[in-house]
């Protein structure tokens, strides 16, 4: 019935139709992050009733607004370097634990590592009124400390630890022990042999910690309450009237700045991301 | 042993370590290990274990932190959430309701994508980083984008909407579309990740298989049924188990984009906890209720884990 076709004429058809389709669907993956940032250089007037994606007038002033509003360059700084910190922990007590799991062997490895794996099936929803009465008692409601020590130790930490036990139990054990010949210690075994044998582990924790670091919600909302120690997300949330109204010309602008950088990231790196999300699969 | 010269440090259970000559080598293995280990063991020891026990003990009291009034009620909460307490019930719904309507969505979608986009053709890694990058994206940012979008009669979607003649609903305030608005916006942000999960499942199958097929004359839909759908079963299955998990503890999206309304009609479990323990400060009835929540996500791990033995 199509013989006005050649077989090649009919895979660029089959191909342009898969084309438009993605295209179609792709849209309201693509389109919420323009817009985000066309809002964020529209004036308050201008919020709503012009469904033009460029705006009427360039309103960088609220991008100036966004840091006058609240202290939102602090803000920015707490998440940075909490993040930042969460990572390098999460990097070098993960790789700690998951390499003695994986090459060490002593009485009640299987069960201890049976013990971790429990705390994956665990959400941390069932365990964070009992985490805030500890953090209580250390005296750390309203610091970052809840938000470095729960990643770190928390299941996301275990996802880690098993991350890279994986790894370590793929490497080569010839390497290792010669380094252990040459009078290495077993901390020098580790840190001269083993981690750097292992950058693309490492690389997969540090990308997924510092995202679920940088995106944490619910922890910043319940253990931190004045401006200045706020993360990014509680911030972004926080840009309204007094009545709880959202100023969404200044939040918009505040998201944009939020999101910008991560997705510039990401774009660049896009490869090596997106692989380290299915290394680490079970996350959700 | 006369004759020889001394055995290699290395071998024999009885080796000794010449920097600590008391210890066996094997002690000293178990030494390291432990010390390699006990950052994480602590932290797990103090933040998860020690909490899941208190959790326990809570959710048998009677607290409230405004009087400061410990009482031992026994199973009291769990009564009065799943008998006394219709707002209990309503949750469940909800969040039954948020599960049945994301996990099949959500991994519909995932498994077409994954189809359209395991094989290699001009443009693939755009599209596999488009549908990604929400996934990258704070939940808090998405959320306020989509609320954004989702205005009433002045937001972006529903003009778009008047555009082609149809008056869209307030999204957001309306007691029916609320939940609908919340899947759908959820399934948007997080369906790369399943997404991946299957194009990572996708390009592990032999190619053979296929080719195969095909000289038998097998369509494509042939294909996946016999050959596709079958193998892919044990990555639906994990897929099925981590979304619907992840379904039940979503919390900061709903937080930002609903506040658990319309009239509650989006208050789901997580969010029923937060409220319960944080803002009306019942630590007892809120210790109740996240282990119900533990309970419904240890028996679907454990349904998981049966069917994946019988699978193998």
């Amino acid at each position: 019935m199509t013989s006005w076709l050649t077989p090649r004429q009919l895979r660029l058809l089959n191909r342009t139709c898969w084309m438009l389709a993605l295209s179609i669907v792709a849209i309201p993956f693509v389109f919420p992050f323009l817009w985000m940032l066309s809002s964020g250089f529209k004036s308050a007037a201008e919020m709503f009733g012009s469904p033009s994606i460029v705006p009427r007038e360039w309103q960088w002033q609220n991008f100036i607004e966004v840091f006058t509003y609240q202290p939102f360059a602090r803000q920015y700084f707490n998440s940075l370097y909490i993040s930042l910190t969460v990572t390098l922990l999460t990097l070098v007590i993960a790789s700690l634990a998951g390499y003695a799991l994986a090459r060490l062997r002593f009485a009640g490895a299987s069960l201890v590592g049976l013990f971790l794996v429990s705390a994956l099936m665990v959400p941390e929803e069932v365990t964070i009124i009992p985490n805030f009465f500890l953090m209580k008692r250390f005296g750390f409601i309203d610091s970052h400390w809840p938000l470095i020590l729960l990643p770190v130790f928390g299941p996301h930490g275990i996802v880690a630890t098993f991350l890279m036990r994986q790894y370590f139990l793929a490497l080569p054990k010839e390497l290792e022990e010669a380094g252990r010949m040459d009078g290495l210690s077993r901390f020098g075994v580790w840190w001269r042999v083993a981690l750097p044998m292992s950058r693309p582990a490492l690389a997969a924790v540090a990308i997924i910690t510092f995202l679920h670091s940088w995106n944490l919600f619910l922890e910043p909302l319940i253990f931190v309450s004045s401006l200045e120690k706020f993360t990014l997300p509680l911030a972004l949330s926080n840009f309204t009237d007094p009545y709880g109204v959202p100023l969404w010309h200044l939040q918009l602008a505040a998201t944009s700045l939020a999101v910008v950088p991560i997705l510039i990231v990401y774009l660049i790196a896009q490869r090596q991301i997106i692989e380290s999300f299915a290394l680490s699969g079970v996350k959700g | 042993m006369e004759g020889k010269p001394a055995t290699s440090p290395k071998s024999g259970p009885t080796a000794r370590d010449d920097r600590a000559p008391w210890l066996t080598l094997k002690m000293r293995e178990a030494m390291e290990a432990w010390l390699f280990i006990s950052p994480t063991i602590a932290g797990f020891l103090i933040f998860f274990a020690g909490p899941l026990i208190a959790v326990i003990g809570y959710s048998l009291t009677e607290w409230n932190l405004l009087s400061q009034q410990v009482t031992y009620v026994g199973l009291a909460n769990y009564r009065d959430a799943l008998f006394a307490n219709a707002d209990f019930w309503h949750v469940a719904r909800n969040s039954a309701i948020f599960a049945l309507g994301l996990v099949p969505l959500n991994m519909m979608l995932a498994l077409m994508l994954a189809l359209g986009l395991s094989r290699r053709f001009p443009g693939v890694i755009i599209f596999r980083t488009v549908f990604f990058a929400p996934v990258v994206t704070s939940a808090a940012a998405w959320a306020i984008v989509w609320k954004f979008l989702l205005q009433g009669e002045a937001g972006f979607v529903n003009q778009m909407l008047a555009g082609i003649g149809i008056a869209g609903p307030n999204w957001l305030r309306d007691p029916d579309w609320a939940m609908v608005a919340v899947i759908l916006t959820r399934v948007i942000k997080m369906v790369g990740l399943n997404m991946i999960l299957y194009i990572a499942a996708l390009q592990a199958i032999p190619r053979d298989y296929e080719a195969a097929a095909r000289l038998e004359g097998a369509s494509d839909w042939q294909i996946f049924r016999a050959i596709t759908w079958p193998l892919l079963g044990p990555t639906t299955l994990v897929i099925m188990v981590i979304t619907t998990i992840g379904s039940f503890k979503v919390f900061d999206h709903i937080y930002l984009m609903t506040g658990g309304g319309p009239e509650n009609g989006t208050l789901v479990l997580a969010f029923y906890i937060y409220e319960q323990g944080f803002k009306f400060f019942n630590v007892g009835y809120a210790s109740a209720l996240a282990m119900i929540m533990f309970a419904i996500v240890m028996a679907l791990t454990v349904v998981q884990l049966l069917l994946r033995r019988k699978d193998t």
